[in-house]
């Protein structure tokens, strides 16, 4: 395997010209809706560390929605978000009733009326998507991990936040699909296709674990093998913080890294549960990467009514 | 709602765990604190925004060297004795037991 070697080789370079961590921008809108000027438009832009994303809802409902990857400008990045989610709606920023921004940029959402955690907007939108049921929201975002536990309306009782540094996030899969020169989007289904599952790797830390796996791959692993390694250490990483928090079932994990089935299977099979499935009714729908921005598009809702009563 | 500020890495486990509904916002841990590691910080719940004590954000990643002087372990620290209501406590499990402290 020739290609393996000059990839570990390789591994000194950044991922600027690669480009495999790249994800896809895009944008939808739920055509069986129609919005009309009577209607409460309000919209949640969640601005993370490596997507931003915009929701817009119409009476509390989802209606459209864009997700684009921050860039050096978090004012922009917003802006930008919200375009996205416009587009092919015929809306525009003045028919907006409330705005709230969220993630770690939210200050930098200019024209927001209020500005929220991302640990409120994440639970309240993991009980849009998935129902009461859900009691646990694992969110694994580019930055960070959280760990929230929250109530049959979305209200959140604990939560734990690992900010120490980037191990075991959304951004540490990207540097591994750049040094592995594999699409961000493979590298779940990648890990999975082993035949055995290798010890995890011994560090999660981005810059070391880089390190591992070059020497992993120069021993002779394949990259199958290596990412398995890696997603196997971040999985019992993030299921150590729910554990703390305390699991209490159903399930769910929100974030970039939900998409990530190789993420996913070995957080069910280390914590011993089944994350729940998308709804059916909502299968081709909502994308669990825009939990925060929903949460906070549901927030802007509520707390517009509760400006319009007093 | 309760936070827990902190984190696990090889040495061990470390969380500041701040009950925001048992917490009237009275200071005394602020004032207490020798490390000055605390303030106010308004948390939304129930749609209001509730003043209530919070680690400084620029101390998460280190409280665990910082709160290190008080003697966490045995859940005696200024913070959680001055506290009224009981809205603190610590998590200290280190890995190893001989690890020694950061002076």
């Amino acid at each position: 395997m020739s290609e393996q070697q000059n990839n570990s080789g390789n591994s000194s370079g950044g991922c600027v010209d690669g480009g495999f961590w790249r994800w896809q921008e895009y944008h939808r809108v739920l055509s069986d809706k129609l919005w009309s000027s009577s209607d409460v438009i309000t919209a949640g832009i969640d601005v993370g560390s490596v997507g931003s994303k915009a929701v817009i809802l119409v009476n509390g409902e989802v209606y459209s929605w864009g997700v684009i990857r921050t860039g050096s400008n978090s004012p922009e990045s917003a802006i930008k978000a919200l375009d996205w989610a416009f587009r092919g709606t015929g809306l525009k920023q003045s028919d907006l009733k409330y705005v709230v921004g969220t993630g770690y940029g939210r200050v930098n959402v200019s024209f927001a009326n209020k500005a929220l955690t991302e640990i409120a907007c994440h639970a309240k939108g993991a009980n849009y998507i998935w129902g009461p049921q859900v009691h646990t929201v694992l969110d694994v975002g580019g930055q960070d991990i959280k760990a929230i536990r929250c109530d049959d309306t979305g209200r959140v009782t604990s939560f734990l936040m690992n900010d120490k540094c980037a191990a075991g996030t959304g951004r540490g899969m990207e540097v591994f699909a750049d040094l592995l020169k594999i699409s961000i989007e493979d590298i779940g289904e990648m890990s999975l296709n082993v035949s055995e599952e290798p010890p995890p790797v011994s560090c999660t830390c981005v810059a070391f674990a880089k390190t591992e796996a070059v020497g992993l791959l120069r021993k002779g692993w394949s990259k199958e093998k290596v990412l398995a390694a890696y997603t196997k250490a971040m999985a019992v990483r993030m299921s150590n913080l729910i554990k703390r928090v305390g699991l209490e079932p159903a399930l769910v994990i929100t974030g970039g890294q939900s998409k990530n089935v190789g993420i996913v299977s070995r957080v069910e099979t280390v914590l011993g549960v089944k994350c729940l499935p998308m709804p059916n009714w909502r299968k081709d729908g909502i994308d669990p990467t825009i939990a925060g921005a929903l949460g906070a598009g549901l927030y802007a809702k509520t707390l517009y009514d509760k400006t319009k009563n007093t | 709602m309760i936070t827990y500020y902190g984190y696990t890495d090889g040495s061990g486990a470390f969380y500041v765990v701040i009950n925001s509904d048992k917490c009237n916002g009275c200071r005394n841990c602020i004032k207490q604190c020798p490390k000055n590691l605390l303030q106010i910080a308004s948390i939304f719940i129930d749609l209001d925004d509730k003043p209530v004590v919070a680690i400084k954000p620029e101390h998460c990643n280190n409280i665990k060297y910082l709160c290190a002087q008080c003697n966490p372990k045995q859940n005696q620290t200024p913070c959680i004795t001055s506290c009224p209501t009981k809205a603190i406590k610590c998590i200290s499990e280190p890995t190893n037991k001989n690890n020694h402290n950061n002076p």
